[in-house]
């Protein structure tokens, strides 16, 4: 029989708000645990929350982005259950009456559709101490409250997905217009941007929705694939068994590769829900609405498309300088300060982002400012310099706050174009060897072609590297033919 | 002395703060021992408040319209570093990190709070029985209660303690008290007084409000406590309007309605008072007349539901895990669960119980649900009685002041108390209870003035009609 995977995700993203969703306190990965707290977020006995109106203005930006329908009214609602890093033991959420309903977002040409996006507020963290960092054999608990309170949207897809690839697609397009419209940064690994992952199997063809499971703890897009493929395969070699599938909650295992069912209490969970009685509805006007529409900024897809249509790109290409914060943004600028889009585009997906990758630090905080690429490609536009000491120059800068032309004059490094420099060097190497050149003489095309590379390479060493390969190879295959 | 009189005494120089706090510590000292009112007394701290304010009147500062009146606070106001318990063993030795707006705008008004006063547990009862430090007693007559759940506040007053007290009412909780210790208690509209700082028992109807001797001190603490709170989103945003100037334009041609549905049930002698009352307003020149609210007959069921739901939610954080007890368990869920039943009373527990069963799957659209769908048709009852009438009249509560344990053993008997007075909270509207003479028993008995969402004015007015009545007859 043949099986048919349907998955549906739920994405919760942290926002890059100033401060926390009900109270002033400071929103900021990495701090010394507990000190951004206040009587508010720690759900201190008398402390009442008070929106924080950026968080409305990040949830109309996405209902923009996505195009979400954003009713007139929507309302918090509180989940209750009892957690150790939940401070009043309730979650102030949105439950049936959501900020956003009824959006949409195209990833590779395929529409897949968004139930709803709604806000609320982050837990505290709980580390174990003892026991292997392990809740049931810990010795006690330590618990961080500094991410209580800060503000959290939930965007629900609909089970629209087939395959791993695809949800992988569609959390990458997704981190992208999020990216875009400047509501977060997007972390996986830092936790910034969470994915659990509904799966279920249906016999192919057919529309009813199987038995799903729901599959948590994948932080990376790499992880959230394997996790969705041994997930897929597990329940297919179920069906195929014709094995009951259980609803549960499973936890991928990164390390095995696989995923556990977890601990599940007697019963489902009853949270509870109720309006949240301290919170009026949220009813953004007309002018926060106006806004939102205002701030819309180019989404990835069509940024993608102007990029490979300007620049005459390929779309690999386009898509790594979409896909990486802050990348498409660089290279624009360079282009603006006068570097030509295919050669800015070339140089920052190679060697640029390499560097990146290498060191792990972000391309805000990198020495060499987009001008200065700009500055790079034209010197080896215009024949001052070859590709090899561009690169030189260029890894020189990645390091140091240097001018590209400041480095060129410091290391006399020109590109050497004289008719009569060259032709020396050439008939010095020639000289010297005279073994390749008979070859060259005797040999068919294929040897002659080889011997011609072999030689050129010599030449070039011995110009340093800065040999004008414009004026060089012409000028060797006419002593060459000379000979 | 009235806290007006103080007041003017204390920024005239005529009076020290600190022998108006002095004279005030030394009637406690002679009988609190009896009464219970306070859970906490802040003595050494009322008295270095005092001479603070004798030290700005003579660098000829003023220190306010509460200059050097004593306060006292309900157990359940958030007070910066001074305890703050509920009543309850739960919150044993926590001292807030912060303290209430109220109490904030009392002392920038130059109010000096003189201690914190015993409630039923977490303002859940009606007679302050449920409070886990021992009852108060009535000063009026100390076999009995003093009601509740605010009944500390209410003996605060009526023993001469303060001349002010502030405390909350959810359900009556203000006003059922003190119409048993024979004092003004008020509870404003919704959303005209900030929460922030008053630890939530049921958030949608819990209202701040003060207790006085006298409707004119009522109207002075209460302007000074009203108004906009950035920090409590349910405040109303519209800067308030005081009630104490127009105190005195008295009720000629206003319509007064006797709420005949909130007349059942009530002891002849509490009745015989409330007629007494409305025939005091239509001799001051209002037209009386019999008014009907027929869904505040489900107003009690409904509050029953709402009010203990929205308390299981509030009262979930009290776990252990962060301030308040702690009793060790195997693990987190049991020492959850060790710490919530040793530190909560019966009476907490039954309403967290039947709250929580309020809103389960299943079960909510039949309770919580449903109680919505009455607390929306009060709404409406009321809006329509309003067309007609400016202000409602009612008794505050079916009786006068019961004796000690007469309504502990049957919680239903007890809840029935707050028959009077639980639909003003459904409604978010203004109420208030004025003392109009004595039962049979001796007991004071109240009557209650109802008005709509931000009529204080009016209402405050009525109240001074029925006051003058009171003291004249």
């Amino acid at each position: 029989m043949s099986w048919e995977a349907v998955i549906g995700l739920e994405v919760h993203v942290e926002l890059a708000t100033m401060t926390k969703l009900f109270c002033g306190c400071r929103n900021e990965f990495g701090a010394e645990p507990n000190t951004n707290i206040c009587p508010v977020c720690l759900g201190l006995p008398g402390s009442l929350p008070v929106l924080n109106e950026r968080v409305v203005e990040f949830a109309l930006r996405l209902g923009e982005a996505l195009d979400f329908t954003v009713p007139t009214q929507s309302i918090f609602h509180r989940k209750n259950y009892f957690y150790p890093d939940m401070p009043k033991d309730y979650q102030v959420s949105q439950y049936d009456e959501p900020i956003c309903v009824d959006g949409r977002l195209a990833v590779d040409g395929v529409e897949i559709g968004i139930e709803r996006a709604h806000m609320e507020e982050d837990t505290g963290k709980t580390t174990h101490v003892g026991g292997g960092g392990r809740i049931h054999d810990a010795v006690h608990s330590l618990v961080d409250y500094n991410r209580a309170g800060v503000p959290l949207l939930e965007i629900v897809s609909h089970p629209d997905m087939r395959s791993a690839g695809q949800a992988r697609g569609y959390v990458s397009e997704l981190r992208a217009v999020l990216q875009a419209i400047g509501v977060s940064d997007v972390k996986m690994e830092e936790g910034s941007m969470r994915v659990d992952a509904n799966v279920s199997v249906r016999q192919a063809g057919t529309s009813e929705l199987g038995t799903k499971v729901e599959v948590k703890n994948m932080n990376s897009l790499r992880s959230l694939g394997r996790a969705i493929e041994f997930e897929i395969d597990r329940q297919t070699e179920l069906a195929d068994a014709e094995t009951r599938i259980v609803q549960e909650t499973r936890h991928w295992d990164e390390a095995d590769g696989v995923t556990h069912a977890m601990r599940t209490k007697e019963g489902s969970q009853d949270y509870r829900y109720f309006p949240e009685p301290d919170l009026v509805p949220v009813a953004p006007d007309d002018e926060m609405r106006a806004r939102a529409r205002a701030s819309a900024t180019e989404l990835p897809t069509a940024r993608r498309a102007r990029l490979v249509e300007q620049w005459g790109i390929n779309e690999p290409d386009a898509e790594v300088l979409l896909g990486v914060s802050g990348l498409a943004d660089y290279a624009e600028a360079a282009v603006a300060a006068g570097a030509a889009g295919a050669d800015a585009t070339k140089w920052i997906v190679g060697d640029v982002l390499g560097f990146l990758n290498e060191t792990g630090a972000p391309i805000t905080e990198l020495p060499l400012r987009p001008d200065g690429l700009a500055e790079l490609l034209v010197l080896l536009a215009d024949g001052s310099l070859n590709r090899n000491l561009a690169r030189e120059v260029l890894a020189v800068c990645l390091a140091e706050p240097k001018r590209p032309r400041a480095v060129v004059d410091e290391r006399g490094l020109a590109q050497v174009s004289d008719e009569g420099e060259l032709g020396a060097l050439i008939d010095a190497v020639l000289v010297g060897n005279a073994d390749a050149v008979a070859d060259w003489r005797s040999g068919d095309d294929k040897a002659k072609k080889k011997k011609r590379g072999f030689l050129f390479g010599e030449v070039m060493k011995s110009a340093k590297g800065a040999g004008d390969p414009k004026v060089l190879g012409p000028l060797l295959d006419e002593r060459l033919g000379a000979e | 002395m009235s806290a007006e009189a103080i007041a003017a005494a204390v920024r005239t120089g005529e009076r020290t703060a600190r022998d108006v706090i002095d004279e005030h510590l030394a009637a406690i000292a002679a009988r609190d021992a009896e009464l219970h009112v306070f859970n906490h007394l802040a003595a050494d701290q009322a008295r270095a408040e005092a001479d603070a304010i004798d030290a700005a009147v003579a660098r000829g500062e003023d220190p306010g319209p509460l200059a050097g009146v004593p306060v006292a606070l309900k157990d359940n106001l958030c007070t910066r570093g001074v305890p703050t318990t509920c009543s309850s063993r739960i919150l044993d030795r926590w001292r807030p990190p912060y303290t209430a707006t109220v109490v904030e705008a009392v002392g920038a008004a130059g109010g000096i709070p003189i201690g914190k006063t015993n409630l039923d547990e977490f303002a859940m009862g009606s007679s302050t029985e449920n409070s886990a430090f021992g009852p108060t007693r009535n000063p009026r007559d100390p076999a009995r209660v003093p009601g509740g759940s605010s009944g500390g506040s209410a003996a605060a007053v009526a023993a001469g303690f303060a001349p002010l007290a502030l405390g909350s009412d959810t359900g009556g909780s203000i006003r059922q008290p003190a119409a048993f210790c024979g004092v003004v208690g008020v509870k404003p509209t919704y959303g005209a007084v900030s929460r922030y700082g008053l630890i939530a028992f049921a958030s949608s109807l819990d209202q701040v409000g003060p207790f006085a001797a006298t409707v004119a001190d009522a109207a002075l603490l209460l302007d000074v406590i009203a108004g906009p709170d950035p920090a409590d989103s349910t405040s109303v945003r519209e800067a308030w309007t005081p009630v104490l100037p127009t105190l005195g334009e008295g009720v000629s041609g206003l319509r007064v309605g006797i709420v005949k549905e909130l007349l059942d049930d009530i002891d002849a002698d509490v009745l015989a008072r409330v007629h007494g009352a409305a025939d005091a307003l239509a001799a001051a020149g209002a037209y009386v007349g019999e008014a009907s609210v027929p869904a505040v007959r489900h107003g009690l069921a409904a509050y029953y539901l709402i009010a203990p739901a929205e308390a299981s939610s509030n009262l979930a954080r009290y776990d252990g895990v962060r301030y308040g007890l702690r009793v060790d368990g195997r693990d987190v869920a049991d020492m959850n669960a060790r710490t919530r039943d040793a530190g909560f009373g019966a009476e907490v527990k039954r309403r967290i119980m039947v709250g929580t069963y309020a809103l389960s799957a299943g079960y909510y659209d039949a309770y919580y649900g449903q109680a919505q769908r009455v607390r929306t048709l009060v709404i409406r009852d009321f809006d329509a009685a309003y067309q007609d009438f400016d202000v409602l009249l009612s008794p505050t509560t079916p009786s006068t002041a019961f004796a000690f344990g007469e309504k502990t053993g049957d919680p239903l008997s007890m809840y029935l108390s707050d028959v009077c007075t639980t639909p003003t909270n459904l409604a978010g509207h203004p109420a208030m209870s004025v003392p109009f003479g004595t039962g049979a028993n001796g007991m004071p008995v109240g009557v209650q003035v109802l008005a709509p969402a931000l009529g204080e004015s009016t209402m405050f007015r009525a109240a001074a009609v029925i006051e003058q009545a009171a003291s004249s007859s």
